[in-house]
Order: C-alpha cells, then sequence, then structure tokens
C-alpha cells in the first residue's frame, strides 16, 4: 500500500495536528474550522465530480492515458507558434529544477540575484535584437503584449486622436484579441494593408500597429508608414519576430517605439498554447510608461552592483487604478528559459539557427516556383504563404495523412513555416529520401524533395548590419558543462521552496509535487500547436473538461474558462464578462466598480481595462468591507452600478461575516458581484463563491492548485460564473472547441454552454501546458483531500499567530479571535518602540535562512504569513523561533545594547564577504551576524549581496546587463 | 516634527507656494517629502504651460510611493527646476530651498494656508 498522497502533500501530520490543536484549545480540526468560518456561509452539498483520489501511481497512469489521446504531428502552423528545440541542459536544469521554478517572484531581491541575473539577460538579449533601449521581463503572450503596446501609445501619445492603425496582415489570435480590449476602453481601431497604403493617405492616428514579418510571411518595411504616423504624434508598435531579427533590421532602426512579441521559439515548448514569455521593448524616454516588471541594477550597501525590480511604482501595488497596466504575475520561468536559449547559443548560433530555417523556406519555394505553384510574397523570413486555388483543404488534408500539419488561410491559400525543427531534421540538406523534405514535396504533388537555397529572400534594405548580444555572458557558455555550472551558480543565489519556508501571505506557496510537475514536458502535452486539428487534441480537452467541471463544482458556479494566464487576466475576464452582461440589457451605463480599499492592486487596474470606473470604498478596522460606506456608495451611483470586486476571505485573511449582506446589497442594486479567488486556499470544501453571492470569480492555479511559482510565473487564472455571466466568458476564433466543457470521448459527453465573449489570451486554452500539474493535485486529493489541505492551512496560520502574538501584535482576527490560512503581524509598534521596521525584520530574516513574509500588503508597516498546509511542525517552529529571536534583538537596540545605526537588523543581510573581509569594527560579533540560530551551519544559506539600495536604482536606471568589469 | 516656515503659504494637497510680484515659487511640503520617501523621480510641466488651480501638473514618486503634483494657483509656468529633475534626491534634502518645482506667473490666487493653518492640518 501507497502512502495516500493527501499525506505527502499535507506537512503536518498527526501527532502534530494534535499539538497544533492543544495550543489553539481546540479539540479537533472540525472544531477548529466550525468555529473559524462563519456557519452562514459553510456549504452544505456534498461534493461529486471528483472522484476517490488516485495514488501518485495510478494519477500518472491516468494522465499516460490522456496523452495517448494527443496525437503530436510535425507541426508547420507556424502563426505565432514554432517548433523549437530545448536544450536538455536547459530542460533539465531550469524548467524541471525546483530551485527555478519553485521561487517566488523577486521582491525580496536579496535573496534573488540569481533569476535577477538571468531576468536582465532575458531584457539584454529582447532589447537589443528590437533595437531598442530597455526591454521589461515579460509579458503574459504575443497578442497581450500587442494590447500592451496599444495602450502604452495611448498613454504617451500627445495626439488626441482617438485610432490606432492595425495592419491588416496580422495574426487572428492578435486582432481577437485586440479587438475585445480596444473596444472595452473606447479606443477605434482602423484595419488597412499598410503595405499597400501610401503613408500620405494615412488618417491621423496616436498609434500604428505593424506585424514583422506579417502573418502572410511577407517581409517589408514598415519605416515610411512609421515615420508618417510619429510626424503626426503618434507612436509605432512593431510586433517582431525575434529569431526573423537576428537577420533583419530591428524594430528600433526602423524607427518604431515600442517592439512586442514572443520568445517561445527560443527553446520553450509549444505546449499546446502555452505558457511562453511575451516581451515588450521601448524606446529610450518610454521606460516610465512600461507594463509589467523590469529587472535594474542597482548597488547593495558595500557599493557592490545588486540587482532588483525597478520602477515598481508604475505598477497596481502603488498606483491601483492609474497603474500601467494590471499584469501582475508573469512568465519568469519561460522568460529565463528563453534568456538561456540565447546564452547557449549567442548571437552566432541563434543566427545559424535563422539562416538555416530561412535556407529552408527559400529552398522550397524555389522548388514551388519552378513547378509553376505560386508563392504570395517574395520577400519571407520563414514562412511561405502558398496559392492552391480550390485546393487548400485537400492539401492541409494529404499534409496531415502524412503527418504533418499546415494551415489553411481560405479555399484556394494554405501557410506553413519552416522553423528550428525542420531545419534540424535534416530537411534540405539532402535531397534524397529525409522524410520531411520528401512528404512536404508530395503534399504538393512534386516529384521529388528540394534543397535549400542560399539565396536570400529578404529586402535589400532590410538586411541586418548591427550588432547584438555583445555582452561576454552570451558568449562564453557554449559547453554544456559551463551552461549546466552557470545555471547552479545563478540557483545557489536564490531561496527557493527547496530551501525552506516562503510565507508569503496572499501566495500560497505550498508544495509543488514532483508527481505533478511530471507530465509538463511529455512531448503529448508539451509538443501540441494551440491550433492543431481537434482529433489530435482530445486527451487535452478531456482534461480541460475534468477541470473545468471540477472547479466549476469547488467554487458553486457553473462555467469555468481556463483561458487567463494569470490572476489579473481572469479579473479582466470576469468583468469584461459582466460589462457583456450589463450591455446585452441594454444597462450601458453601468460602469462603476466598487472596491474596497484594501483590495490587491490588480482589481483596481484590471476594472479601468474592463472599460470601468473605480469608485474606492471604505474598509473597517478589522478590515471588513465598511458596510455603512458601501450602502452610501451604492445609494450614490445606483443607476451606474455595475459590479462589487471584493476577496473573501479578505487580503487581511479574516473569514468576514457580513459577506452575504454585502453581495445581496449589490444584487439589490442591480450590480455584479465579483469574488477574487485567490484567497482559495481558506476555503476550498468549506464554502464556495457561487453559494455566497459570487457572480464570477477568477481562482490562481498557481496558488491554491500547485503550479509552481515559476519566480513570478507562469500562472493560470481560471474565470469561474454563474450561468447567466457563461455566454460572456472569453472564447476565441481558432478554439478546438467552442462548447464548454469540451467534448469527453470517453462518456461521449459534450458541455453546452458557449463562450462567447473576446478572448483575453492568444491561446485558446492559455496556458495548457501546466493544466496536468492542477488535475493530477485535484485528482490525488479528491474532495476529501482538498478539504482537509483547507484545514490544515487555517491551522498552521492560526498556530503560528498563536505562538507569536506575544511579540508582535496580530492586526486582525475575525470571530472567536481567529484568523483564516493567514495573519498579518503589525510591525508599527516595534518600529515605534524600537526604530527596527519591516524592512529590518525582512531582510534579518534572510540571516535566518528565511524568505521574509509579504511586506507592508495590505496594510503598510506589516508582515503578512501564509505558512500553507505543506510545511511541517519542525519548519514552522524554526520559523517562529527565528521571528522572536528577532524580536528580541530589536528590543536590545531599543535598550541601547547596540547603536540604532549599528546592530545586526539594519545591517542585514550579512554575506560571508562582509563577516570575513577586512577589519570587524561592528557592536556585535560575526558569529551572532551569520549564524543567529542554534540551527545547523552546515546548512546555512548565504545571501550573495547586501542590502539593496532601492532609491540609487530607481534613480539611476539600468536596465540591461552592466560589463564585467562593474563586479571587479 | 517637520518644519513649515512662517513666511511660505500652503495648499492642503503639502505643497508650498513663495508669491513675489507675481511670480509664485512651489514646492512640496518637508512633511509631504518625509511621507514620500527617497524621492527618485520628479516630472514637472513644461515651461510655457498653463495652469489651472487644482489640476493634476506633476508627479513625485519615490521608491514606495507616487504623489501628484496640484497646480495650487492659476497661472503659466516659467521655470521648472532641472536641477531637481536630476537630483530628485534634493526635494529630500532641502524642500524649500534647492528642491523647489515651479516658479508660476500667477494670473489669479485661491486662498491658500499660512503656516498656521497648515500646522494644525498636519496634525503639529
Ligand atoms: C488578492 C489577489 N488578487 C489578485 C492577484 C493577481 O494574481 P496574478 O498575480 O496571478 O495576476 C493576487 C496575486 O498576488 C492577489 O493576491
Amino acid at each position: 500500500m501507497s502512502i495516500p498522497f493527501v499525506d505527502r502533500h499535507i506537512g503536518i501530520d498527526a501527532d502534530a495536528r494534535q499539538l497544533m490543536l492543544d495550543a489553539l484549545g481546540y479539540a479537533s480540526l472540525d472544531a477548529l474550522m466550525d468555529a473559524a468560518v462563519p456557519t452562514a456561509i459553510r456549504q452544505s452539498a456534498p461534493l461529486r465530480s471528483l472522484p476517490a483520489p488516485a495514488t501518485e501511481a495510478e494519477a500518472l497512469a491516468e494522465l499516460r492515458a490522456l496523452a495517448a489521446h494527443n496525437r503530436v504531428r510535425r507541426s508547420m502552423i507556424g502563426q505565432g507558434y514554432y517548433g523549437t528545440v530545448t536544450p536538455a541542459v536547459i530542460q533539465r536544469n531550469v524548467l524541471e529544477n525546483p530551485s527555478w521554478y519553485t521561487a517566488y517572484t523577486p521582491y525580496q531581491p536579496e535573496i534573488s540575484q540569481g533569476r535577477l541575473e538571468a531576468l536582465l539577460n532575458f531584457q539584454t538579449m529582447v532589447s537589443e535584437l528590437a533595437g531598442l533601449h530597455t526591454a521589461n521581463a515579460s509579458m503574459l503572450d504575443e497578442a497581450t503584449a500587442v494590447v500592451e503596446g496599444m495602450l502604452l501609445a495611448r498613454r504617451a501619445s500627445g495626439s488626441t486622436s482617438n485610432v490606432f492603425l492595425v495592419d491588416s496582415d496580422i495574426f487572428a489570435q492578435t486582432r481577437a484579441v485586440l479587438d475585445g480590449r480596444a473596444e472595452a476602453v473606447g479606443l477605434e481601431l482602423q484595419y488597412l494593408p499598410l503595405a499597400e497604403t501610401d503613408p500620405a493617405e494615412l488618417p491621423e492616428a496616436f498609434g500604428v500597429f505593424v506585424q514583422y514579418p506579417a502573418a502572410s510571411g511577407r517581409v517589408w518595411d514598415p519605416s515610411a508608414v512609421i515615420a508618417r504616423v510619429k510626424e503626426r504624434g503618434g507612436l509605432a508598435i512593431v510586433a517582431a519576430d525575434l529569431l526573423a531579427l537576428t537577420l533583419i533590421t530591428s524594430p528600433g532602426e526602423l524607427g518604431a517605439d515600442v517592439a512586442v512579441g514572443t520568445t517561445q521559439r527560443f527553446g520553450v515548448p509549444m505546449g499546446f498554447g502555452g505558457p511562453h514569455a511575451g516581451y515588450l521593448a521601448v524606446r529610450e524616454g518610454l521606460e516610465r510608461q512600461m507594463p509589467g516588471r523590469l529587472v535594474g541594477v542597482s548597488k547593495d550597501a558595500d557599493g557592490r552592483p545588486a540587482y532588483r525590480l525597478t520602477l515598481q511604482t508604475r505598477e497596481q501595488h502603488i498606483r491601483r487604478d492609474k497603474a500601467t497596466s494590471n499584469i501582475c504575475t508573469a512568465q519568469v520561468l519561460l522568460a529565463v528559459m528563453a534568456s538561456m536559449f540565447g546564452v547557449y547559443h549567442g548571437p552566432d548560433g541563434l543566427r545559424r539557427i535563422a539562416e538555416g530555417v530561412h535556407a529552408q523556406a527559400a529552398g522550397f519555394a524555389a522548388r514551388l516556383h519552378a513547378a509553376g505553384i505560386e508563392v504570395a510574397h517574395a520577400d519571407f523570413f520563414d514562412t511561405l504563404e502558398v496559392r492552391v486555388p480550390g485546393r487548400a483543404a485537400e492539401i492541409v488534408e494529404t499534409a496531415r495523412e502524412r503527418d504533418l500539419l499546415l494551415w489553411q488561410v481560405d479555399s484556394d491559400t494554405v501557410r506553413f513555416s519552416f522553423d528550428e525543427v525542420t531545419a534540424a531534421s535534416g530537411i534540405g540538406f539532402s535531397r534524397a529520401a529525409d522524410g520531411l523534405a520528401a512528404d512536404l514535396a508530395a503534399v504538393f504533388g512534386l516529384s521529388d524533395g528540394f534543397g535549400v537555397s542560399l539565396t536570400p529572400h529578404l529586402p535589400e534594405g532590410l538586411r541586418r548590419a548591427s550588432e547584438y548580444m555583445t555582452h561576454p555572458v552570451f558568449h562564453v557558455h557554449r559547453s554544456e558543462t559551463a551552461m549546466m555550472r552557470y545555471l547552479k551558480r545563478l540557483a545557489d543565489r536564490d531561496y527557493a521552496l527547496d530551501r525552506g519556508m516562503i510565507p508569503l501571505g496572499s501566495c500560497t506557496m505550498k508544495l509543488n509535487a514532483a508527481t505533478e510537475m511530471a507530465a509538463v514536458t511529455w512531448p503529448e502535452f508539451s509538443g501540441l500547436h494551440p491550433f492543431a486539428p481537434l482529433d489530435d487534441v482530445q486527451g487535452s480537452l478531456v482534461m480541460i473538461g475534468h477541470l473545468e467541471t471540477w472547479l466549476a463544482e469547488l467554487t458553486g458556479y457553473d462555467a469555468v474558462s481556463l483561458q487567463p494566464n494569470a490572476g489579473s487576466q481572469g479579473e479582466l475576464a470576469g468583468l469584461l464578462a459582466i460589462r457583456g452582461y450589463h450591455r446585452s440589457r441594454g444597462d450601458v451605463h453601468r460602469t462603476v466598480c466598487l472596491i474596497p480599499s484594501s483590495a490587491h492592486g490588480t482589481n483596481a487596474a484590471s476594472a479601468v481595462l474592463a472599460g470601468m470606473r473605480v469608485v474606492v470604498i471604505a474598509t473597517t478596522e478589522t478590515g471588513d468591507v465598511d458596510l455603512a460606506d458601501l450602502r452610501a456608495k451604492i445609494a450614490e451611483h445606483r443607476d451606474e452600478l455595475a459590479a462589487l470586486m471584493i476577496t473573501y476571505p479578505s487580503t487581511h485573511g479574516v473569514y468576514e461575516h457580513e459577506v452575504m449582506e454585502v453581495t445581496a446589497a449589490v444584487h439589490e442594486a442591480g450590480g455584479q458581484v465579483y469574488i477574487d479567488g485567490a484567497n482559495l486556499n481558506a476555503l476550498l470544501g468549506y464554502a464556495r463563491y457561487g453559494d455566497i453571492g459570487g457572480d464570477v470569480s477568477h481562482l490562481n492555479l498557481h496558488k491554491t492548485f500547485c503550479i509552481p511559482h515559476g519566480g513570478g510565473g507562469p500562472g493560470v487564472g481560471p474565470v469561474a460564473a454563474k450561468a447567466h455571466l457563461a455566454e460572456f466568458l472569453p472564447g476565441h476564433p481558432l478554439a478546438q472547441m467552442h462548447l464548454h466543457p469540451p467534448f469527453d470521448h470517453s462518456t461521449g459527453h459534450v458541455g453546452t454552454v458557449e463562450h462567447r465573449g473576446a478572448p483575453v489570451s492568444a491561446a485558446p486554452y492559455g496556458s495548457a501546458s501546466i493544466l496536468p500539474i492542477s488535475w493530477a493535485y485535484a485528482r490525488m486529493m479528491g474532495a476529501q483531500g482538498l478539504t482537509d489541505a483547507t484545514a490544515n492551512a487555517v491551522l498552521a496560520a492560526n498556530y503560528v499567530a498563536l505562538r507569536l502574538r506575544d511579540h508582535y501584535p496580530v492586526l486582525y482576527a475575525g470571530e472567536n479571535g481567529l484568523v483564516a490560512h493567514e495573519c498579518i503581524l503589525d510591525l508599527r509598534p516595534l518600529k515605534e518602540a524600537t526604530g527596527i521596521g519591516n524592512d529590518d525584520v525582512a531582510k534579518r530574516l534572510m540571516d535566518y535562512g528565511f524568505h521574509a513574509p509579504t511586506m507592508s500588503f495590505p496594510v503598510a508597516g506589516t508582515l503578512m504569513i501564509e505558512p500553507t498546509e505543506s510545511e511541517d511542525l519542525a519548519e514552522l517552529e524554526r520559523f517562529i523561533q527565528a521571528m522572536i529571536a528577532i524580536r528580541l534583538e530589536a528590543d536590545a537596540v531599543a535598550a541601547g545594547e547596540w547603536p540604532a545605526d549599528d546592530n545586526p537588523l539594519v545591517n542585514a543581510p550579512h554575506t560571508a564577504e562582509s563577516v570575513i573581509a577586512g577589519e570587524w569594527q561592528h557592536a556585535y560579533s560575526r558569529e551572532l551576524a551569520v549564524y543567529p540560530s542554534s540551527g545547523d551551519r552546515t546548512a546555512k544559506y548565504w545571501p550573495p549581496v547586501r542590502r539593496v539600495d532601492q532609491a540609487y536604482g530607481d534613480r539611476n536606471l539600468v536596465c540591461a546587463c552592466p560589463p564585467i568589469s562593474a563586479f571587479a | 516634527m517637520s518644519a513649515v516656515p512662517a513666511d511660505l503659504q500652503y495648499t492642503a494637497e503639502h505643497e508650498w507656494v513663495r508669491l513675489e510680484g507675481d511670480v509664485a515659487t512651489v514646492g512640496i511640503t518637508q512633511y509631504a517629502a518625509d511621507a514620500l520617501g527617497d524621492v527618485v523621480y520628479v516630472d514637472l510641466p513644461k515651461v510655457g504651460a498653463a495652469l489651472a488651480a487644482g489640476s493634476i501638473v506633476g508627479e513625485v514618486e519615490s521608491t514606495k510611493s507616487v504623489g501628484e503634483l496640484y497646480a495650487p494657483l492659476d497661472g503659466e509656468v516659467v521655470e521648472a527646476n532641472s536641477a531637481v529633475v536630476d537630483a530628485p534626491e534634493t526635494i529630500n534634502s532641502d524642500p524649500y530651498g534647492e528642491g523647489w518645482l515651479v516658479k508660476v506667473r500667477v494670473s489669479s490666487t485661491p486662498a491658500l494656508l499660512s503656516a498656521d493653518e497648515y500646522r494644525a492640518l498636519i496634525g503639529e
């Protein structure tokens, strides 16, 4: 008998549980949960859809069976997703390595230097390929990056025009996403065949968007169009293929203000649509207009260069409804992979790959031409558009019979793209019986294969002359040994879940089990093109159907879309559904979104992007929605009320008693209720959003359902809704199934709900390749296991609160003095009494071998702790002891034992060098500096840098790799 | 206790105004600078820009927060402090002196707060 997975997932064992319950004064977990969760919201209906829990082996076997229903053919579909060879050294040492995939967003820079360096490499690579000054790290996908580009243009342009010009030769998914997002915020899109339009005839616009190379594969020079639009105050956004940019003139050199795109083909599998890292780069002067996260170089307390996230104030945490974007969780793990692809291959390697791809395309174009078959464009990089009057469907079908996927544009036209995989298959290098070459030739009725052509089909004036990726980091890691060691060196600098607990409140840093992760890299899941034919993707659709069904039941909703790529996108999708619903009923004036002041910043930022106006409602002392203020605001905005957005349990980690009254008041006024599901880990199995008045919610599968945080993404932010909103959930023009839950071949069951809203992601099912993680978690836990996880998470948080209460006041508590799954420690009294602030405590925790809790959210000057169910009692104790010891250190400062400006807290964290090199001239010992606790000294984690100077980095913006000499 | 010089006038948005003839020099108070923390960036209106009292005309950004700059009076910008743009930390070190932000040729002045009134506003 194998041990049930639930006992592997939950860290607290039976003995520990008893001890913790005794300390809290409850006889059982049930008694604790009865006391903590308000009776009025407790769910009554039993959960039926989840089958009895599977063992790890059984879950893997079932996943294998699902995988067997996917068929990975050789994809030449292209259209934004290309075959790529993930270097094995990157797959094993990054994608499959918990040191990379279990880290959190690098908010604590001192213990995140490894991935910050990897991301700085990413920014450097992207900005140099794009020929622009600064790139961010990262966007969620190409289509949403285009939207961000458009919104950036609107902010930065002086033009009063409301028009955004768009070339008509762009990817269908980009167009669909752009259409929906522009409509929501009232911007007017004007589609024109820009390559054929006289620039002088262009209407005035605040911006223009061109895809380069275009969707049809064509490479043309947009610089005259760009110049004309800029002349009249508009900005130019170019979506560029990074691989193509190794051969063609960069967007920056063409005059673009912003370049966007995806880095998928830099070693990240297609994965049935995602996750992949999008990118966005801007010219100098637009840095403060950028959405998303940006890594910069600053210095530490010893004056050494140190990396950190820079210009954080642009983001929603601070600027809320005035933020540059709602994007929060991004695609760090995938950006790291793409960055390492660049590091491993270097500029020459990338160019060679591109040349191989281009030579194949050119060779086949020549062969088609010789056979009298028309290739639409004379200039292309990797994609051929071919005219086959009346025969497109037949050709695509013939190809499919030969295991080759092409793309049908219309009945007369097909498109297909060559890529690193086709290039590596040897096609073109031998005219002989190479499979792919022979198959492709046969599909077009050609008698033999074809060779490469070394005649470039790129416009004379667009051959790239400028250099890129000149920094040594892109030149010294060519051997696998060097690459492996570089990845290890970086990983060693970082603190991830494989070292110890990461008690970040609102983040749910629970176990990401190895069995859950296993299927992510199986070719049946990782190798699918997102637009592959329905028959080829049955296994994934069945899994998606399971997840939609399970998540709907677990949350009390009727319909679920897995399309959003992060919580922020789920919020946007949910609010757009509310908007669609109101408008369908003629309620076009319902645009006010009520948001409590304690809400997460993404809520307000998403509301603005959904075309709503944010009205803030007050929260009470205890963090609850202030009912009186809510009623007043509802009365004031009664006719314009679109929605209320609340988080449950509240962002303060408290089960609000009045939640039903709150939701009822909104409904009574004709508004809809959005419940932010980021804190679902406190509720699953005990209460359901749909039962407490929610109309729609997003969930964070990267919190509650074990998708690892990846150091700042990927995420999956499904949106779940009641039946009346279901048709407004995000659809997709290229989805294999428009009905939800999708077809289940085993039961023959087809869902009946069609999602008809505009897509919020480039791919129909978002980040489909990581869904096996959440599937496996739910499958191995079963309904009871998920419920147990919730109870143990609540137990852990209350135990920590109890043990730390005498040392730091716990800011809020609900019924019976209990918190939910997280607790807030108020550090402001400590600061008053000792001068030691939450910053000092957070940094000193690093010396003790911990990642700090969430700082100053939702209340400034506090620390929010979420231990999760996965930590065992020993680790909880280690954390509690560290926090108590730090409190005593602060008291010693207050007592004058150490000077206020020279003590182990304000000087934290301490590097090895700081205690070894030079004279030791501090008021406390070296030993206390670095070995403050009695734990195992051989297990010591050494922070690689001292405290990072935040102000210096924001004042002196450097967002690309500094020269090696800077580290001397 | 933050300094509130008696010879200046103030706004509820924590700005100070020094009126000399028809030109007003404007900055943010020490109280505001302290509350913001380390200032890292300022965005000022351009010379020649017309200001309407109460409208948002710029930004003062620190590592942890962003404060909006409101026009305290109606008028036209005659000078913007480029030194403070290059060295934003001056706002922390010398808010009433080198840390001034803009000079405005005033066309009309709404009622401003006296030093005593401002002191009362910030509870000092
Ligand atoms: C309460 C809350 N809402 C929304 C979000 C946004 O989710 P994401 O980061 O996946 O976009 C978060 C994430 O931290 C959160 O804590």
